[in-house]
């Protein structure tokens, strides 16, 4: 492989590991809290999409004068919000009477909260199954350096990717709502004896991870413009399986999982393209065995 | 009279199929059930094996396993690469065909079994959710792997199976199949096998193989999965990748725990209610109300949630008398 | 507590048996479809014709990914049938009805809505379905029951081999293929060139193999050939190490909301050179997909919609008019074959399905995508046409006859 191609590929990977990478902290969050793997999560991010979609279609129909970084921050706002609803909704209605019920029939919940999702919204007869072209909130621009091929929206992935790392590493660390979460996290019965309120907790997580799950959704749609509603099932798999490989419940940990991804996938479809199709799940296994906390997970010791 | 009626489940539950069977049989040669209803009714039998075989891993073992179409989709490819590649089987029913499809299947049986022995390794390391991603992942890599492999089909989908499953040998497959897993579940085996799923180190403690029963678990699971994909594949004549990726396990898994897990007697009810209310009576019921067709899948997930909230153990979380054999 | 368990188990089998059994003993009850309902007015004739109104049954993947060209299909069919309802019907004045089923782009569900159509609707003749994948499945189904079906648009070369009452109204997958890399070696004088592909779908697997074959051997070479798993968002990968081995062409045979995005991608990478595929471009969103980066690719299709001939101008004027929107190369497949069976049915002068099977062989028919004879296989002879997205619309080119 030559050397500009090499760093092109590089790019790619990180590009697609941002997208994997936020993906994955909304995983990450709602997983560290109530031990549930959120199959709707991939579907907040639709609606995120979907919610921005029709906001920037209705601006841009009253004035084309806005502009574009205004419109961008207005954008990721109705995504952040939009997220954080239908997330909550999902919990205060799906997830929460099954609080203390077995974790699996939870998790069936969730596929079933997923599946309504996907197929709510195109019945709809306003949103329908079919593809729809994304807006272009930001005008692309692309610039190269020593051969290799950027852009503006791959820069704000990952920007923003790592912004959003940040600051929720520092709402877990360093706030009340982070220690309360990190509590409840631990046992959630022993918290509650301890004066936290749980079901706060667990709304203010849901409300991140889907806010989480907006921002995904909105950057998913400006790299690759066509919205669909099952847009999210793929990289929705995909960024669980990264949040699994950082060690699931791990803030940082998710990051690395899916910048590892992303870049591991691009290399292995670069070489084969059949290789990457499994190259996800091939390293999501490997690890699991080797290091079944992940790479970034503690261990924990069985319960007896 | 009563008595002896009762303390014999198995004569019971053989009476109760061989009646099924027969009904089933005079309502079809009647004309009442047509060929559109005896297809689903196959649906139906093929759910039930797949359902149960799927219980064995998740419910009485206590794993849990997302992946199980992968398994089906290997017994579906197996035997439908013998029936249709390797013997050329005509279309004929007659009983030499007949024999052979019955080799392919249980060939594509042992073929799913040795995908699940390999996809049972992990499970000796990982629990809970940590295993369910990694059989999801195990099936996805199998659909990715027969895309690729040109011989049968790749994307095309293996073609031109014969169509050998006849609602006979369904119908008898799948009692057969039930029989199998009723008996295990009371068997010593079966017994390990809860105890491994009820407190896994206390049966370590107790001198219970742990390690060999998962596995177990897994290879037998898989072989009915198989049997259940070589079936399918022999009724709609065809073996296409897109059928087995991880919303069809979604939908068997889906039927386990609606029927409640780690009761056989709620995944054969499930399979039932199931199929016939999302292919039958769900169309039915939105067309006399106006609505599209696309609005089954919201209701029936709808019904999902709505059935896991209130009866999170599922309709039926106990075994029907006759499911439990003698002296249990 | 045991017998309400056991009361439990045989009222819920009794009520689901039942239920099949009433459903099926009334499934005559004129309950027509919303599809149905919505046709345009229909003179009703003062006695009703001897027979009934005759059922054409219509499987298409109306739920899931494929959603969109399921509905394409199911407009262009009963367009098709409405236009032939207000001109009185067929056979002395019998009214034609659509009944759908929806088969999720599963073959398992394909076989059990063609079933469904036909033991309970009682269809004469099967317009449908998209993909391949179903049709095979339908397909002996139909044929085992001797009525006859014609896919718009399943592509493999299988289906019609399946038996002497599958037709179809589209090219089979090599055609295009061979087209498309005769015009880049022709007409575009292009030597290197490089394709993308969905591994998962057959027809997009079957389009990249036969344009690579007959590039190849025109005397140009392929530099580069590539797959994305389906569903796939991203593809730089593939494209960076494409681009980097120089085509001067990029064959792209997937669907037009993949196509947008290759391109968008191919673009951003630096890539100059043509673009160029076959009729799943034809959408008007895939200039809205890809924007200015989709200008000037070509691709092959059925029809154009500029094409003056009267058949094309009527129908693209009638279908705008009711759907709101333009016909896509689907939308006007499923009328053509609809229309090819309604002829046959005409010429037939029966609905018996030997009859319209035998008809439908000698159809010599003004189609919206040219005339359409069949040949010994049940494929269509007809010419392809080349199209260019020029200004965000499409173009004509030029016309290649097989």
């Amino acid at each position: 492989m030559e050397l500009t191609t090499f760093f092109q590929q590089l790019i790619n990977g990180l590009q697609l590991g941002a997208i994997y990478a936020l993906i994955a902290l909304g995983y990450t969050m709602v997983y560290g809290i109530i031990r549930l793997i959120n199959f709707a999560h991939a579907d907040f991010l639709m609606v995120g999409a979907f919610a921005v979609y029709f906001f920037a279609s209705f601006i841009l129909t009253l004035t084309n004068a806005i502009p574009p970084i205004i419109l961008f921050i207005l954008g990721l706002i109705v995504a952040l919000v939009a997220g954080a609803l239908i997330a909550e909704l999902s919990n205060r209605l799906a997830y929460k009477p099954l609080r203390y019920k077995p974790r699996l029939s939870a998790l069936i919940t969730a596929v079933g909260v997923s599946m309504f999702l996907e197929y709510f919204f195109a019945s709809l007869p306003f949103i329908g199954p079919s593809f729809r072209a994304f807006p272009d909130l930001l005008k692309p621009v692309s610039f190269v350096v020593g051969g290799v091929y950027l852009n503006n929206i791959q820069l704000l992935d990952i920007g923003l990717a790592i912004v959003l790392m940040i600051l929720l590493t520092f709402i877990v660390n360093r706030t009340m709502m982070g220690k309360a979460m990190r509590a409840v996290s631990q046992d959630k019965d022993a918290a509650k004896l301890m004066g936290i309120n749980v079901e706060r907790t667990i709304t203010f997580v849901f409300l991140i991870g889907g806010a989480l799950a907006g921002a995904a959704g909105i950057l998913m749609a400006m790299t690759y413009p066509r919205i669909y509603p099952n847009m999210g099932i793929l990289p929705g798999l995909k960024a669980f399986v990264a949040a699994v490989l950082g060690g699931i419940g791990n803030i940082p940990g998710a990051m690395l999982g899916g910048f590892l991804l992303g870049i591991a996938e691009i290399y292995a479809t670069s070489y084969n393209s059949l290789l990457g199709e499994g190259i996800a799940f091939a390293i999501l296994i490997i690890v699991l065995l080797v290091r079944p906390q992940g790479l970034l997970g503690e261990k924990q010791s069985e319960k007896v | 009279m009563k008595k002896v009626w009762r303390n014999l489940p198995t004569l019971r539950l053989l009476i109760y199929a061989v009646a099924l069977y027969i009904l089933l049989m005079l309502l079809s040669s009647g004309g009442i059930l047509n060929d559109y209803l005896m297809i689903i009714i196959n649906i139906c039998l093929i759910y039930v094996i797949l359902a149960t075989s799927l219980n064995l891993i998740n419910g009485i073992t206590g794993l849990f396993s997302v992946g199980h179409m992968g398994f089906a989709a290997v017994g579906a490819y197996v035997a439908g690469t013998f029936t249709t590649l390797v013997w050329k089987l005509p279309n004929d029913g007659s009983v030499s065909t007949t024999l052979l499809f019955i080799v392919a299947l249980v060939l594509g049986g042992i073929g799913a079994a040795i995908v699940g022995a390999l996809i049972g390794m992990p499970a000796l390391r990982l629990k809970g959710d940590y295993l369910a991603i990694v059989t999801l992942g195990f099936g996805e890599i199998i659909r990715t792997i027969i895309n690729n492999i040109d011989a049968v089909g790749g994307p095309r989908g293996l073609l031109g199976i014969p169509a050998l499953s006849s609602f006979t040998i369904i119908f008898v497959a799948t009692v057969v199949t039930v029989l199998i897993l009723r008996y295990l579940v009371y068997s010593s085996h079966g017994r390990a096998m809860i105890s491994v799923r009820e407190d896994a180190t206390a049966a370590d403690l107790v001198g219970i193989n742990t390690t060999k029963y998962k596995v177990w678990a897994f290879v037998i699971g898989a072989f009915f999965a198989g049997i259940g994909g070589g079936l399918l594949a022999h009724l709609i004549q065809l073996a296409h990748p897109t059928q087995y990726g991880f919303y069809a396990s979604f939908l068997v898994l889906i039927v386990v725990y609606i029927g409640g897990v780690g009761s056989m007697t709620g995944s054969i009810l499930a399979a039932f209610v199931l199929t016939i209310l999302e292919k039958y009576l769900l169309p039915m019921l939105l067309q006399w109300a106006g609505l599209g067709v696309e609005w089954r899948m919201v209701i029936y997930s709808l019904l999902l949630i709505i059935v896991m909230i209130y009866r999170p153990e599922g309709l039926m979380p106990r075994e029907a008398k006759f499911m439990i054999p003698e002296d249990h | 507590m045991r017998n309400s368990r056991k009361a439990f188990v045989v009222v819920v089998l009794v009520i689901g048996l039942l239920a099949m059994v009433v459903g099926c003993a009334a499934p005559s009850t004129p309950t027509p479809t919303p599809t149905a309902t919505a046709s345009s007015p229909t003179p009703t004739p003062t006695t009703p014709p001897p027979g009934g109104d005759i059922i054409i049954g219509c499987v298409a993947p109306l739920t899931g990914d494929s959603a969109t060209f399921g509905k394409s299909t199911q407009n262009g069919v009963q367009q098709a049938l409405d236009e032939t309802n207000a001109k009185g019907g067929l056979l002395g004045g019998r009214q034609l009805i659509l009944k759908t089923a929806d088969d999720k782009s599963d073959p398992t569900e394909g076989a059990a809505g063609i079933t469904r159509l036909i033991e309970q609707d009682k269809i004469v003749a099967e317009i449908g379905t998209v993909q391949s994948k179903v049709s095979l499945a339908i397909a002996p189904i139909l044929q085992a029951k001797k009525i006859p079906m014609v896919s718009p648009t399943s592509t493999n070369e299988k289906v019609t081999l399946v038996g002497d009452f599958i037709f179809r109204a589209c090219f089979i997958d090599n055609f295009q293929g061979t087209v498309g890399a005769a015009f880049a070696y022709t007409n575009l004088k292009v030597t290197k060139a490089a394709a993308l592909f969905d591994v998962g779908n057959d027809y997009t697997k079957g389009l990249a193999e036969s344009f690579r074959d007959a590039f190849t051997l025109l005397g140009g070479t392929i530099v580069g050939f590539e797959a994305h798993p389906t569903g796939a968002t991203d593809f730089n990968a593939q494209l960076t190490k494409l681009i980097a081995a120089g085509p001067e062409l990029l064959y792209l045979s997937d669907y037009y909301n993949d196509v947008g995005l290759i391109c968008k991608q191919a673009r951003a990478l630096g890539y100059k050179g043509y673009f160029l595929g076959g009729d799943g471009w034809d959408s008007p969103d895939l200039v809205k997909i890809g924007g200015a980066d989709v200008e000037g690719g070509f691709f092959t299709n059925h029809f154009s919609k500029d094409d003056t001939r009267p058949e094309v101008q009527t129908f693209v004027k009638a279908y705008t008019a009711k759907y709101g929107e333009a016909p896509d190369a689907l939308a006007a497949l499923a009328y053509d074959a609809a229309n090819l069976m309604l002829d046959a049915i005409t010429r037939a002068g029966s609905t018996d399905g030997t009859a319209i099977r035998d008809a439908l062989k000698t159809s010599n028919f003004k189609a919206v995508s040219g005339t359409i004879k069949f040949d010994a296989n049940r494929n269509p002879i007809k010419a392809a046409v080349i199209i260019e997205i020029k200004g965000g619309q499409q173009a004509y080119k030029a016309t290649v006859a097989p």
